[in-house]
């Protein structure tokens, strides 16, 4: 209506990305999947040269490229201010990835209130400041794809994780409100649930059950974003199985279990 | 990650005003643009971020609650200041019914405040979500304008910062020039942030209404000038596919207020429980029904759906008086919660209203062939509502003596162009009876049109006020340089 190019949303390009947690792991690599079919990535991570690294590696043909933003997910206070700096760079968003994650160690007998608060600031608080502003921007914009990293260790308060499968249970909560506020603004929210794959965050782990790659990670969540048919899906998609399977476990036996 | 410092940032001191980053947009859905919108809590607040758009040699538009259908509150390449965090009603005098609030408290906040002490709001728009600093600025309506005015003049007071920084009290007694030029100014003098406001004492929480259906304009336009006297709100809804000389038939919505006495149960009805609007509509959750309405969101749609409620209007008036609660009445646009999506919600959809002002002379003939004209262009308004007028004492007023026709017309990506030529084809043949249009709806004038629609005196007495106030021009938005830029033109480009 004002004739400015600036008025119309999304009409220049729907490839504007963000993710965030893109160092490594999954969130790598979904960077370098996406500059690959020409997207620009706002790439946000805390290790500056790690960001440099995926800047040289990820180039295309194509046209994409990264936008490399650092910057730790617990200074929640910078995420206005970033968020402003990611539209402008990118001239607008169009699909954007949480992958910010960790899951340190936690031993049998051990309660550290710190160690837990530090998961809950990475993998929820850090979520929740940067996922409100972007919701708040498609939902005027009536458009956009929000993706949200939960796992199959929110389905079961297990032994061995127990402040990491509440943040992934609570974030899956959240990501379903979000799915169900956005609906009518025609705002895709997408919970995936990787089941065990091979990335930094589970180097430390003794053994991984049916482990993918974190490349086949990736393309699977880019995949499922994209189509129309999963809300939630589990990555690979032979997870569901044994997801029902845990979940249906009596909680008296399922405390003898090693899971 | 370090571990002793996660503990510390939690106690953090969260940046005053706040500010977010945010994709601000019209109503109306043709018209937006990403900005930076700041949501000051208080006057001190309005005035620092002020302060520091300025001192970054932004601009920044001044905004309500958006429900402006144009783009009032839209400022590309600029910062949005929303006044809706400012939105406490501050006192209510239970003597007068004079009600002190922020200015972000909306029509909703203050009828639900006054209506249990026994008083509605004097002036109320057709949605009951506008804030009183936008609708001051934009000096509305409601369906009451012959009767009371519009909405400036039930206003006593209003607490502006100015461009400068400064904060000032105006009303007619102190510093008229301003107040009269503040309402109606579409923010472009200064941020309204506290309203003083007068309310009507009411003697029960219903209204009574009768429908009257009429088979044309003059039939709608007589019947109004002839119960001027006796009702207290009067408004005509109008199918504007009507042709010849059913041509601005309808159904005209004439109330009154009750009498004390005349409602028995009057303490039951004066409580907010009983004017809460339906949860559904003929079966179907209102949260759902714009899915319904987008079905017929096309000519013949639309046509059937305005044939149709002319058929029930005629059986409305078979029922003679009855009652409805006050805000069943006076908010038919939030019965159904986003209505709007029925004209499409991807981007390039959307809808304008264009309501066209004309002196009492000439109105039955301008608004004939306003009609005549858009079904011949092939734009017929979906919707047609009819209101009367009587001028008021504000610079910029849209009011007159005479009526408006308010219409709505889908846009979409592929009609744009031919719609926005028609528009400027109608534009012209309103000028041309003497008419006016009004900025909180309007999407297309051009500044000839603004031009040839106020006296040229006044123009130039909100131009001195202007320059004088804002000479750097802090204060913007896309209507204003629409408007008051110097395209020369008499609509905007699509």
């Amino acid at each position: 209506m004002t004739g400015n190019p600036e008025s119309t949303p999304g009409k220049a390009t729907s490839k504007r990305a963000l993710v965030v947690g893109a160092s490594s792991g999954m969130g790598a690599a979904i960077v370098r999947q996406l500059v690959s079919e020409g997207y620009a990535v706002a790439a946000v991570a805390r290790r500056q040269e790690m960001l440099e690294e995926l800047g040289s590696a990820a180039s295309s043909g194509k046209g994409g490229r990264v936008l490399p933003i650092v910057h730790d997910v617990n200074q929640i206070d910078e995420v206005p201010r970033l968020f402003e700096e990611v539209i402008q760079g990118l001239g607008g968003l169009d699909f954007y990835v949480y992958a910010a994650g960790v899951m340190p160690d936690v031993e049998p007998e051990e309660y550290d209130t710190e160690k837990d608060l530090l998961m809950v600031d990475v993998n929820l608080s850090g979520f929740i400041a940067w996922t409100n502003p972007i919701a708040r921007y498609f939902h005027s914009q009536r458009s956009g794809t929000i993706v949200g990293i939960g796992s199959i260790a929110g389905d079961r308060g297990r032994k061995g994780a127990p402040v990491y499968g509440a943040t992934k249970a609570a974030m899956e909560t959240l990501l379903e409100s979000l799915r169900n506020r956005l609906a009518e603004r025609t705002v895709r929210v997408v919970t995936v649930k990787p089941g065990m794959i091979e990335t930094p965050m589970t180097e430390h782990l003794d053994k991984l059950m049916m482990p993918v790659s974190a490349e086949r990670a990736a393309k699977d969540i880019l995949k499922v974003s994209r189509g129309k048919f999963w809300n939630t899906r589990h990555i690979p998609l032979r997870w569901l199985p044994v997801s029902l399977v845990i979940r249906s476990i009596p909680s008296f036996l399922f405390r003898k279990t090693s899971i | 990650m370090g571990t002793s410092t996660h503990l510390e940032r939690r106690v953090r001191a969260e940046e005053r005003p706040r500010r977010g980053f945010e994709y601000v947009e019209g109503w109306g859905m043709t018209s937006g643009a990403e900005s930076r919108v700041w949501k000051p809590r208080s006057a001190d607040e309005v005035a620092e971020v002020f302060r520091r758009v300025a001192g970054a040699g932004r601009h920044l538009a001044l905004r309500g609650a958006g429900r402006s259908y144009g783009d009032a509150s839209i400022n590309a390449g600029g910062d949005v200041l929303d006044i809706s965090s400012m939105n406490r009603v501050l006192d209510f005098d239970e003597e007068t019914g004079i009600a002190n609030c922020e200015a972000g408290v909306t029509i909703r906040d203050l009828w639900r405040h006054s209506l249990p002490r026994g008083y509605w709001p004097k002036v109320v728009s057709g949605t009951m979500f506008p804030t009183l600093a936008g609708a001051a600025g934009m000096n509305i309506h409601g369906k009451n304008n012959y009767k009371v005015g519009t909405i400036g003049d039930a206003i006593l007071e209003m607490d502006m910062v100015l461009p400068s920084g400064q904060t000032v009290t105006v009303s007619r007694e102190s510093q008229p020039e301003l107040f009269h030029a503040a309402i109606g100014g579409f923010g472009m003098l200064g941020a309204i942030t506290r309203v003083k406001i007068g309310t009507k004492k009411i003697h029960s929480g219903e209204i009574a209404v009768a429908g009257v259906s009429v088979s044309n304009l003059a039939g709608m336009m007589d019947y109004v000038d002839s119960h001027t006297g006796d009702a207290d709100y009067l408004v005509g809804w109008m199918d504007c596919f009507g042709k010849g000389n059913a041509l601005g038939r309808g159904l005209i919505h004439h109330a009154r207020y009750l009498d004390p006495g005349e409602d028995p149960e009057a303490e039951r009805t004066m409580t907010l429980a009983h004017q809460s609007l339906p949860g559904s509509i003929m079966g179907f959750p209102k949260g759902e029904v714009w899915r319904i309405l987008k079905l017929l969101s096309h000519d013949p749609g639309m046509r059937l759906l305005n044939f149709t409620k002319h058929q029930m209007g005629k059986l409305e008036q078979r029922k003679g008086w009855y009652y409805q609660s006050h805000a069943a009445f006076n908010f038919l646009l939030d019965f159904v919660p986003n209505w709007k999506f029925a004209y499409g919600r991807k981007p390039g959809h959307g809808l304008i209203q264009y309501q066209v002002f004309l002196p009492k002379e000439s109105a039955h003939a301008g608004f004939t062939e306003v009609i005549e004209r858009q079904q011949r262009l092939g734009h017929t308004s979906y919707l047609g509502v009819l209101k009367r007028h009587r001028p008021d004492p504000f610079l910029l007023t849209h009011a007159m003596d005479g009526w408006s026709i308010a219409m709505d017309f889908a846009v979409t990506p592929k009609n744009k162009e031919s719609l926005w030529s028609a528009t400027n084809e109608l534009t012209r043949v309103v000028l041309d009876h003497g008419g006016r249009f009004y900025f909180a709806k309007d999407a297309v004038i051009g500044p000839r049109t603004v031009e040839s629609m106020f006296d040229e005196d006044k123009l130039e007495a909100f131009r001195a006020m202007k320059a004088k106030l804002d000479p750097d021009e802090l204060l913007q938005t896309n209507l204003w340089r629409r408007a008051f830029g110097n395209s020369g033109t008499f609509t905007s480009a699509p």
